[in-house]
């Protein structure tokens, strides 16, 4: 691993808080990772755990409205080589990066494109606007990256409208609309949630391929484990707007060292049944079916957030020292944990 | 604090809606309180002082037959307000039944609804104008009048909230627990209504003042020995050229107590709004 | 094809209620309008003799039946006091009325449009709050009191236009309209008030949309994002309120006709009704809904139009 390239994308400290009615919220702190060239990170957490808001503050789309104030710097190296903070870019500069080096694709196809434009014009304006071809030539290179994602008849759906796809045909029109100007970043906000399953494992394919092809980098950003370990090279994982493990795919599902990652990889049924032969072969109760291990007690409000480590209330590993403070990330190089008994979880 | 303190200091939180408030009940107040605190007569006819600018002794001028103009704008307060009131009331009211019932019994919901499009696609002046000619020209009159043009209004409203409680939840529960319709929907529906039809109460108010302004004008509203508004402006067209100040003044009321109302309506919609989007 | 049908369907069952509420509004009204036609020397067998003549005896009924029958020929009856067809009459009226609306509403949009987008974008802030504020005081103003203030100021003080009437007939076009100015400003600065709110609600709507992040996402200037993916967006329903504006106007104009002495269709009515004059009440009344449900209908058709989605499945 070469370590005098920069990442492509580094980030360190990213907080972000919003307004609301009952005060300000801090939604993500402390937040960092590093993702290098044709790498895929995947961002692991439950709802609420932070993960999206981490990607719209590094795209630098939130509302206006939830007055959010985003924190800490994330270098980008563009295409000409120059290492920018994209937290302190001026906007229009921002804007040069959106949709052209940096794309992001959404959890909601269904209402994630413009009603009353076509799907063509929809990809051509965004190329038009960074590549700067006039119509024709925009419009070309619609149909082309409708074909690139395996859109069938692309001559004829350039000129549909939205209504007229499939769910998980209108997936594939906002990742050839994310690649139309084949950026070096992709952040990929849960793309396959809202769809049927057979068609996420299409789109995930065309993913991967696409990936492999361009040599961008990807910051996947998911709950669903499967899909981690099938197509990240590396994976943080959040909890209460904090990371608190990360580390190589393998090493993470091989030897999870926070308590919460544990309990994560302990709820995959796969896990739940293998414990379950195991038991049976040792000759405990053979036959039954088994039980579904389960984290619990619940996230607290982040109106209201635990003194010291987040996850502590529902932790088994729970001291007093764990309630004091907020652990710091240790760890070094490319495994890091928050937790004051990393060592014994391993160890358990 | 009790649920309803909260409430009212969210609503009041703005300051515009929380002026309005306070301006509405100072008019509401000074218009019941005056007759009774003070013996002056704004009826009192005194040619030798007609068609004087607003003074010291005279805030708002006096009109064609001297009566002072202040004096007849909080007199006429009284008949406006109670007119603006009442169908306002009277709106909601048959509103809300027929809204209800057209969005909780799907028999019922097309022809209440071909019902209140027929009465929608008439101007609500005109609506006003015919009824009244009905009717007779007399204050009572007036205000039946208005509340069948804004009944309409209020049901499509009503009816459109109650289609969406009716799909959710809690009303297939208490369905599935056997209890009977109409306690269903007192009990369950009424109370969720309670919302969108206090917004639409404050609206139709100022509606309704503005409308009977504009049939007294016409000479289709309420008698013109009866003093609201409109009437007064109505009675001092003649000599609005040289004294102004006759029809400017009562125009400042309307405007003054809609746009009061409106506030207020305004202030209670958005403090209802984010149940309102919940809701649907 | 069939959701035309329906709606279709739908128009003509409220203009059949349309037309028995105008009927019984009409006839309900005590008065008796040939009493009045033939004035104070007439007896009680003429008055008897003028009845049958213009089929007032029969039972009502049978009256309404008549006229029904009337209309399916398109015939809209005759007045019992203008000695004209109530067709003539209308059209006579029309031209000040519909040129008044189409003013208003012209005026209404070319204010409120923009205004509501700016509210809309500078959601919260003291900007908006002073729009949304502007927007209420138009809907607090009586439209006659408005009226008067205009003349009193613009044709009385500083005699900029003409006080009232709407001038010779003879007159060419752009005379006449100086007549419509001040009417179509108070009507289209309180209209404005209803566009304003409305746009803003519309645009607020759209600006919540999903698709509207991802405009944003390709990196798009705002003003792109707000014309072309929001405001196309929030346009439709903002047409469909300025249309339905419009419907209203013909006859809802009836207080500034007043004020502004317009021969239009308002002042056509108010008379009628103050007269008895059942036919044209009736006739009136019925063309002016059947205007405001066309309208509707044709807003409707616009939609399959303009909306993609609605086209498709239209069809």
């Amino acid at each position: 691993m070469s370590t005098d390239t920069f990442p492509r994308l580094e980030v360190r400290g990213l907080a972000t808080s919003f307004a609301t009615d009952g005060g300000r919220i801090q939604s993500v702190a402390d937040v960092s990772f590093a993702i290098r060239a044709g790498e895929t990170l995947a961002l692991v957490g439950e709802s609420g755990s932070g993960k999206s808001v981490t990607s719209l503050s590094l795209m630098g789309l939130h509302a206006k409205t939830s007055q959010a104030q985003v924190g800490g710097e994330a270098w980008f190296v563009r295409r000409d080589g120059v290492r920018v903070n994209l937290l302190a870019l001026p906007e229009a500069q921002r804007r040069a990066l959106r949709g052209n080096e940096i794309a992001m694709i959404f959890q909601e196809p269904m209402t994630s494109l413009n009603p009353v434009l076509t799907v063509g014009e929809q990809i051509a304006e965004s190329v038009r606007l960074h590549q700067g071809l006039d119509r024709t030539a925009a419009k070309a290179h619609a149909q082309r990256m409708l074909e690139l994602v395996e859109i069938p008849a692309a001559r004829q759906r350039v000129d549909e409208y939205p209504h007229q796809l499939s769910g998980g045909m209108r997936q594939r029109v906002m990742i050839a609309l994310a690649m139309a100007c084949q950026p070096t970043l992709l952040i990929a906000d849960e793309p396959t949630t809202a769809l049927d399953v057979t068609i996420q494992a299409q789109i995930l394919a065309l993913m991967g391929r696409l990936q492999k092809e361009t040599g961008m980098s990807l910051l996947f950003v998911t709950h669903n484990l499967g899909v981690v370990a099938q197509y990240a090279d590396s994976v943080a994982v959040m909890y209460a707007g904090r990371i608190v493990e990360s580390a190589p795919v393998h090493g993470l599902f091989a030897a999870p060292s926070h308590p919460y990652t544990r309990g994560l990889l302990a709820c995959l049924p796969g896990v739940a049944r293998q414990r379950s032969r195991q038991q049976g072969e040792s000759g405990t109760q053979g036959g039954r079916r088994p039980l579904l291990a389960a984290i619990p007690g619940q996230v607290a409000s982040p109106l209201a957030p635990p003194p010291g480590c987040a996850f502590a209330p529902r932790c088994a590993l729970r001291t007093d020292d764990c309630d004091a403070a907020m652990p710091p990330l240790s760890g070094e190089g490319a495994r890091r944990v928050r937790c004051l008994h990393a060592e014994e979880a391993v160890a358990a | 604090m009790k649920p309803w303190q909260a409430v009212l200091l969210r609503l009041f939180s703005r300051k515009v809606v929380l002026a309005s408030a306070v301006l509405l009940t100072l008019v509401v107040a000074i218009a019941t309180v005056f007759p009774w605190v003070s013996d002056a007569d704004p009826g009192a006819i005194s040619i030798s002082e007609r068609l004087q600018a607003p003074s010291a002794t005279h805030w708002a001028g006096t009109d064609e037959l001297g009566r002072d103009v202040m004096l007849r704008i909080v007199h006429g307060a009284r008949y406006s307000l109670l007119i603006g009131g009442l169908t306002a009331a009277g709106a909601v009211l048959l509103g809300t039944l027929m809204g209800m019932l057209a969005g909780f019994f799907r028999r019922l919901d097309a022809p209440l609804m071909r019902l209140v499009d027929a009465m929608m696609s008439f101007p609500d002046i005109l609506l006003g104008i015919a009824l009244v000619s009905i009717l007779g020209a007399s204050l009572w009159n007036v205000m039946l009048a208005l509340v069948i043009v804004y009944t309409p209004r209020v049901a499509r409203v009503v009816r459109a909230s109650t289609l969406v409680l009716r799909e959710l939840l809690f009303v297939d529960a208490a369905r599935a627990l056997g209890v009977r319709t109409h306690l269903i929907l007192w009990r369950h529906v009424l109370p969720n209504l309670v919302s969108p039809v206090l917004v639409q109460l404050t609206f139709i108010f100022a509606y309704a003042i503005l409308a009977e302004a504009g049939l007294s004008f016409l000479g289709v509203g309420v008698p013109p020995d009866i003093p609201t508004w409109g009437t007064m402006i109505a009675g001092s067209l003649e000599s609005s050229d040289k004294a102004f100040w006759t029809i400017l003044y009562p125009g400042l009321a309307i405007v003054f107590t809609a746009l009061s109302l409106q506030m207020l309506g305004d202030g209670v919609r958005d403090l209802l709004d984010p149940k309102l989007k919940k809701a649907s | 094809m069939t959701f035309m049908l329906k709606r279709l369907g739908g128009a003509v069952l409220v203009l059949a209620l349309v037309a028995i509420l105008v009927f019984a509004l009409t006839r309900l009204a005590s008065g008796d309008p040939v009493a009045l036609l033939l004035g104070d020397q007439a007896t009680a067998a003429d008055i008897e003799a003028a009845r049958t003549q213009y089929g007032l005896d029969k039972p009502l009924p049978t009256q309404f039946a008549l006229w029904v029958g009337e209309l399916m020929q398109g015939n809209l009856g005759q007045s019992l006091f203008l000695q004209l067809p109530v067709s003539q009459a209308l059209l006579e009226r029309a031209e000040p009325t519909l040129m008044l609306a189409v003013l208003a509403v012209g005026i209404a949009a070319l204010i409120g449009v923009p205004c509501g987008m700016a509210a809309a974008i500078w959601r919260g802030s003291a900007g908006d709050q002073a729009l949304s504020s502007v927007a209420m005081l138009g809907a607090s103003v009586p439209s006659f009191w408005l009226g008067l203030i205009l003349i009193q100021l613009f044709a009385v003080k500083l005699g900029w236009f003409p006080a009232s009437g709407y001038g010779d007939p003879d007159s060419p076009l752009s005379e006449r309209v100086q007549h419509l100015v001040l009417p179509a400003l108070v009507l289209g600065l309180l209209n404005s008030a209803l566009i304003i709110r409305f746009t803003r609600a519309s645009m607020l709507d759209i600006l919540g949309e999903d698709y509207v992040r991802t405009a944003r996402a390709k990196g798009l200037p705002e003003h792109t994002v707000m014309v072309k993916h929001v405001l196309r967006n929030a346009l439709v329903p903002i047409v469909t309120v300025l249309g339905l504006t419009l419907a209203l106007m013909i006859g809802g104009t009836v207080v500034t006709e007043t004020v502004f002495n317009l021969p239009g269709v308002g002042n056509l009515v108010v008379r009628a009704v103050l007269r008895r004059d059942y036919p044209v009440i009736q006739g009136t009344l019925l063309v002016i809904a059947a205007v405001y449900v066309f309208i509707n209908l044709a807003i409707d058709l616009l939609y399959t139009v303009v909306d993609p989605r609605i086209r498709l499945e239209a069809k």
